[in-house]
């Protein structure tokens, strides 16, 4: 259950981040703003309330997992990570700079709370997959959670991982897809339908449970009902590309495009 | 609270640092070169993987919008379609990023593309270093090393905007598959290599007698510099440009290796199985000469632009005289 203290907590997390994420996207000059900020509330919920982890004990073996699928959308990972303690505030700046181990796209550094290299899309799962059968092999209790976009569904290997979890009944794996509906070149259903998207899921032998992305509570509600299921658990948020920023909100010109110091200035300002 | 201040830029450097001719992307060549083709060649078709901004090939589907095909984030699923196009007669131009066709798709590009000699041909943009901020998981190094090794596959890397149009009209005109490298950036205009473009042959764009500078790709307005730069400390360095990695110019590399004392590879790729290990194994059987070669060495690359990374990795015309002058100091030519 979530007080409304921890509520306003979370949400003033969120808000920090968004802001974190345009300003290393702008700095950088390069970087997948829209893709960043609808994944906000899943990350800071699963941070901030629902993971059992310890920045100060970054190999801790009880700790929860978390593998960004959608390898991307690094700025809102990195903000987090840097938020929980894992990674020095004042690393964020350099990110997608050389010298740098913070690429475009997460590189494996379990020290800095970095779990799994991604960024071409689709290895994710499987690779979810890899970790959550061998904790059942050595007994372990801890849950791996992973989030894929909806247009990194699309990847064949997706739905190979789909079957082993249920084969293998890895119900100790908890996905989300980010269902912002958009992908690089537009709209997900006019370049490779996915609806009706549950069924599939459902289908391939998961529990599915579809929640507003953006709502913390049902967020939070719905992972805690996901840690009872006997079956690997698909969370489909629908959420909004480029969510908090009202001119980048469905324009997908802000799928990989860095805004200037202009338009940075403009999106801080409906930040606060 | 976060504000402003707190945004430090950095300063994106202009790409590139300095070209009379200008700049222009390799991959709007492709663009350009595709939409000639639309007109000349109505069967021709065109296959993206929700990179159609990136690759360009939007440009294409603008004017031709009911022969563009887009498979989502499917790129194995893109190149068998291509292939099963190509039986049924159309000339399928597949493209994605060079990552995605070389290393995710390499078994459809081998197994339904190369294997019956599938009338495709393979698009690959956004390849090597200066794929920049993206990062090592998108800068492929090593594409050119697995699309020699596949039979019947021609690998074309083009040098600069207009050498790419032209690669890609020929490569449509051609029977059989074809992989064309692009780059992300925009990269010099070279006025030498504007000139018919024939699949297989090399340009030789310096004369020279001591040593001979190899390139393939965007390299070939570096080795330019490199020559020059050489002549005025009396070294004579022939240039060579390869846009066809495969089938080499057998015959030129021989001659070079006959007529010059070394030879020095320069390639924007792994030095493992790119331009360089191919010139070697030809003059290694013919005329054993000495190779050195300049690219990646065998190294994940890393995030930052396009130009710094170039400058980082050593990929610059200053590279190739650091090593021809070493060479030359240390075998005592
Ligand atoms: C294998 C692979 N193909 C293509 C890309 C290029 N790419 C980066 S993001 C993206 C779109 C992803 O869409 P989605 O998963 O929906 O992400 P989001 O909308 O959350 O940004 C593509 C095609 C990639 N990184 N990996
Ligand atoms: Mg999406």
């Amino acid at each position: 259950m979530l007080t409304q203290e921890k509520l306003n907590f979370l949400k003033d997390k969120a808000k920090e981040i968004r802001q974190e994420i345009i300003i290393m996207i702008t700095r950088a000059a390069s970087g997948h703003v829209g893709g960043s900020m609808s994944a906000v509330e899943i990350l800071v919920s699963l941070y901030h309330h629902i993971m059992k982890h310890d920045s100060q004990n970054p190999k801790w073996t009880e700790r929860d997992r978390f593998i960004m699928g959608k390898g991307h959308a690094t700025p809102v990972y990195y903000a987090v990570l840097a938020d929980c303690g894992y990674i020095p505030k004042e690393d964020l700046l350099g990110f997608r700079r050389p010298g740098s181990y913070l690429q475009g796209h997460p590189k494996q550094y379990t020290e800095k709370g970095i779990e799994v290299s991604t960024g071409t899309l689709g290895l994710s799962l499987s690779t979810t997959c890899g970790m959550a059968l061998s904790a059942k092999l050595k007994g372990e209790k801890q849950n791996y959670f992973c989030l894929c976009g909806d247009g990194e569904i699309q990847e064949g290997q997706i739905w190979e991982a789909a079957m082993f979890a249920n084969k293998y009944k890895l119900n100790n794996i908890i996905a989300f897809v980010d269902r912002n509906y958009m992908q690089s070149d537009g709209y997900s259903e006019d370049i490779m339908p996915l609806d009706p998207l549950e069924p599939k899921w459902e289908a391939f032998g998961w529990e599915v449970f579809s929640i507003d992305g953006h709502d913390f509570e049902q967020i939070i509600n719905t992972v805690e009902k996901a840690m009872l299921s006997d079956k690997p658990v698909m969370i489909v948020a629908r959420t909004i590309k480029g969510k908090g920023v009202s001119f980048m909100e469905n324009d997908n010109t802000w799928h990989g495009s860095p805004p200037n110091l202009e338009t940075a200035m403009r999106a801080l300002g409906e930040l606060v | 609270m976060k504000n402003i201040e707190d945004i430090h830029i950095v300063p994106v450097i202009p790409s590139p640092p300095s070209s009379e001719f200008g700049a222009e992307q390799t991959k709007k060549g492709f663009a350009d070169g595709l939409i000639e083709l639309g007109k000349l060649l109505p069967n021709v078709v065109v296959i993206d993987t929700d990179v159609a901004k990136a690759t360009r090939s939007a440009d294409f589907q603008k004017i031709y919008p009911e022969r563009h095909f887009n498979t989502g984030v499917a790129e194995q699923n893109m190149l068998s379609v291509a292939a099963g196009m190509s039986i049924e007669g159309f000339i399928p131009f597949a493209t994605s990023f060079g990552m995605f066709i070389a290393t995710r798709g390499g078994d459809q590009l081998r197994n339904s593309i190369c294997y019956p000699k599938a009338n495709v041909k393979v698009a690959a943009t956004h390849c090597g270093i200066s794929t920049g901020g993206d990062g090592a998981s998108h800068q492929i190094n090593e594409d050119i090393a697995i699309c020699r090794s596949f039979p019947n596959l021609t690998v074309i890397v083009p040098g600069d905007y207009e050498e790419a149009k032209q690669a890609t009209i020929a490569a449509a005109y051609f029977k059989g598959p074809v992989y064309l490298r692009y780059g992300r950036d925009t990269y010099p205009i070279v006025p030498e290599i504007h000139g018919k473009f024939e699949i297989g042959k090399s340009r030789t764009i310096r004369e020279g007698t001591d040593c001979t500078i190899f390139t393939t790709g965007i390299m070939v307005s570096e080795g330019i510099k490199a020559s020059d730069m050489l002549k005025e400390k009396g070294i004579s360095a022939r240039v060579v440009h390869l846009p066809t990695v495969k089938p080499l110019d057998n015959e030129v590399v021989i001659k070079a290796a006959q007529e010059t004392k070394f030879l020095v590879t320069v390639e924007e790729h792994s030095i493992i199985g790119g331009l360089g290990e191919a010139i070697a194994g030809v003059t290694a059987e013919h005329h054993p000469t000495r190779v050195y070669r300049i690219g990646i060495n065998d190294v994940f690359g890393q995030s930052g632009q396009s130009q710094e990374l170039l400058d980082l990795y050593g990929l610059r015309a200053i590279n190739i005289v650091e090593k021809v002058l070493e060479v030359t100091k240390l075998q005592g030519y």
